[in-house]
């Protein structure tokens, strides 16, 4: 017998403090496996975000820096710009990037910087708690909607990548979803495209990943994954959008 | 023939590839590991027999057996803890 | 040329790699010259969406081992606060030019010394220093600039040029020959050249970099906070610069930095030339502030009058240093208003 499937070597063998269920840790070995495959690990930088993800760079087994709430993509361009020869990417949630983060996400997009950008929607804010995502459906229950989402206080979900892909440099963006294990054989091709379209200099590529919370979507694991499918995809529909 | 194998220690109890095994092969462990958690435990024969929908889709000689190495349980393990032999 | 493109061409000259920045008078020649000289020596410009993504830019061009600057006037220096308390906790090295202006809030653009507290009390969040030079002529802006980046690698801190618009927007002639400053640092060797093994490069051939200041193990974070504070009092051991001129005699000595002191030293000169006693004191350091100028050479029965574009903020530091043994007076103007020499004279008459 061989071995068929095992744990990427660039992450680390060890329990991640993500809830059961979290989609993070897949998200994580995704990227470590496609790492893997490109052979990328020896020049590859990541730019984890503040959230649930602050400390992805405990999991993952090569350099990685920090960045300020919402300034990913401020630290990616620093870095990569200084050093065009690495591959350079952000790892970053609903709040780090279409949130506080927007205006550095939409200009380092409008800029075109050659990076690669891994958005984890899970349409609420994780780490601090359960309050509202820009990305929060309407009528979703949270810390700060305890009576769901309403237009005329919250306004709309927000379609950052719909918007993203108005602007000309931005050269590759899809959104996928991990609720079943085609969806996430899928959501691993389009992470690979967008780190090869760097390695190929083709520009500015981001990959939106729908992704299950269950403890602040107060459901148990299957049925947050049930959530995705059913409901949220109908709201950020998957697909390739640039 | 196939098999996986568990870190039960790390299996944090999501019960996502009990879900997704086509052959019902997963279950949960009575005992818990040390996180306090009940991990999932493998089975080479099926300890009971696929769902009744599964039965009457595919032949027979699929639903009896083991393991097919399809690995849709560590695809989906989100903590990297299922290793999967063919 | 004006101090904001001595300032520039300074920082390129000590090896400056990549600056990014975004426009407010009284600076705005800062980036624009950076923006003509960067792809001369092959260097990155980035004008940044605002000063916020600016600091952050600096913070990842550091963590890759550049040598990183940005600038920025009083109110978007307020906004890089955040990243200067990560760039401080993360220990990268980093030049920031404040060339301050009138506050608070939006202000006016004309020169003022409002940001001593903000510069040298970590305007940001935190237990930290930032290093803080204040330069008084266009030469010395530009000379600094090889100590700011020295030191900033030396001890992977920020380092902070507090100058103002006066000093921004002034043209006095530029000698670019060979300073002190600059001497040390061309005749580092590989030796005590600042080798930076903690930056983000790729991990080939040695294990992976975090760059990080984020630490949640029990007790980690008050450790990292303990080598924090011991590299802080070696800066305040080792890194105390000032000027001082007729200390021995002195009456009354006159403390002023930056453009300040420059009115300041010429009052001086004048009262000295009538046979008065007076002394001089410029940190060039704000931070450390340099105490010894004060503790070592203390006149007791000589009342140190402390002159600032502001409402008396450096004039805590004196106190301080000079800790009640000796009188400390105070004549400041801000808002873009501008002590001349002869408020200085006047005053001095008046506390004699």
């Amino acid at each position: 017998m061989e071995k068929i499937f095992s744990h990427p070597k660039s992450l680390r063998n060890i329990a991640t403090h993500y809830c059961a269920g979290c989609g993070h840790g897949i998200a994580h070995r995704l990227i470590a496996e496609i790492v893997d495959e490109l052979g990328i690990r020896e020049r590859i930088i990541g730019v984890a975000p503040v959230g649930c993800a602050v400390i992805a760079y405990d999991y993952w087994d090569f350099d990685c820096s920090e960045s300020a709430h919402g300034r990913a993509l401020a630290v990616a361009t620093g870095i990569k710009r200084v050093r065009p020869q690495n591959i350079v990417f952000t790892y970053q949630g609903d709040g780090d990037l279409a949130a506080i983060g927007t205006n550095e996400t939409i200009h380092a997009a409008n800029r075109g910087e050659n990076v690669t950008v891994i958005f984890i929607n899970n349409a609420i804010y994780g780490m601090t708690g359960g309050q509202m995502a820009p990305t929060t459906l309407l009528g979703q229950k949270t810390a700060t909607t305890p009576l769901g989402r309403e237009i005329k206080l919250h306004g709309y979900p927000l379609k950052i990548s719909e918007m993203l892909a108005l602007l000309p440099a931005v050269k590759y963006i899809e959104r996928v979803s991990l609720h079943s294990p085609q969806e996430i054989i899928k959501t691993k091709e389009a992470i690979k495209r967008a780190f090869q379209n760097q390695i190929d200099n083709i520009g500015f590529s981001l990959v939106e990943i729908l992704s299950p919370c269950p403890t602040y979507w107060d459901m148990p694991p299957k049925k947050a994954l049930d959530w995705i499918k059913e409901v949220m995809i109908k709201e950020f529909p998957l697909g390739r959008i640039k | 023939m196939a098999k996986i194998t568990i870190d039960r220690e790390k299996c944090k109890g999501c019960l996502l590839c009990i879900s997704f095994c086509p052959k019902g092969l997963i279950s949960v462990d009575k005992d818990l590991n040390r996180r306090g958690a009940k991990p999932v435990k493998f089975k080479e024969t099926p300890e009971c027999p696929p769902s009744s929908r599964l039965r009457r889709t595919i032949p027979r000689s699929f639903s009896e057996g083991g393991c097919l190495g399809c690995a849709m349980c560590a695809i989906i393990c989100p903590d990297c803890c299922i290793e999967v032999f063919k | 040329m004006t101090g904001n493109e001595a300032i520039a061409e300074g920082a390129i000259q000590a090896g400056c790699c990549f600056y990014a920045g975004y426009p407010i008078t009284p600076q705005n020649e800062l980036p624009a010259y950076m923006a003509k000289r960067m792809p001369e020596v092959k260097g990155v410009f980035i004008q940044a969406e605002s000063e916020l993504a600016a600091i952050n830019m600096v913070f990842g061009a550091s963590a890759a081992r550049a040598r990183a600057m940005t600038s920025s006037s009083s109110p978007g220096i307020s906004l890089k606060q955040e990243g200067i308390s990560y760039i401080a906790g993360a220990e990268l090295p980093a030049v920031i030019v404040n060339v301050m202006r009138g506050g608070p809030g939006l202000g006016n653009i004309w020169p003022a010394q409002s940001d001593y507290f903000q510069a040298t009390r970590s305007g940001g969040h935190g237990d930290y220093h930032s290093i803080v030079l204040a330069p008084s002529c266009v030469q010395e802006a530009y000379e600094l600039m090889f100590l700011a980046f020295d030191l900033a690698d030396k001890y992977r801190n920020p380092v902070i040029i507090l100058g103002d618009g006066m000093l921004g927007q002034m043209m006095e002639p530029l000698r670019l020959s060979v300073s002190g400053y600059r001497l040390a640092a061309a005749n580092r060797t590989p030796q005590t050249a600042h080798r930076k093994h903690w930056a983000l490069t790729g991990c080939k051939g040695r294990r992976p970099n975090i760059v990080k200041s984020f630490y949640m193990v029990e007790g980690g974070l008050e450790k990292f906070n303990l080598t924090l504070q011991k590299k802080y009092q070696t800066i305040q051991q080792k890194e105390q610069r000032y000027e001082s001129l007729f200390l021995d005699d002195a009456r009354v000595i006159l403390v002023a930095y930056g453009t300040m002191a420059r009115i300041a030293k010429s009052a001086v000169n004048k009262l000295r030339k009538k046979g008065k006693k007076i002394g001089f004191i410029r940190p060039i350091t704000l931070w450390p502030f340099p105490q010894k100028a004060f503790t070592q050479h203390l006149r007791p029965n000589a009342k140190y009058l402390v002159i600032e574009m502001s409402y008396g903020q450096m004039l805590e530091d004196v106190k301080l240093s000079v800790y009640g043994k000796a009188k400390v007076e105070f004549l400041g103007r801000a808002g873009g208003g501008i002590p001349t020499e002869e408020d200085i004279i006047r005053k001095v008459a008046r506390i004699q």
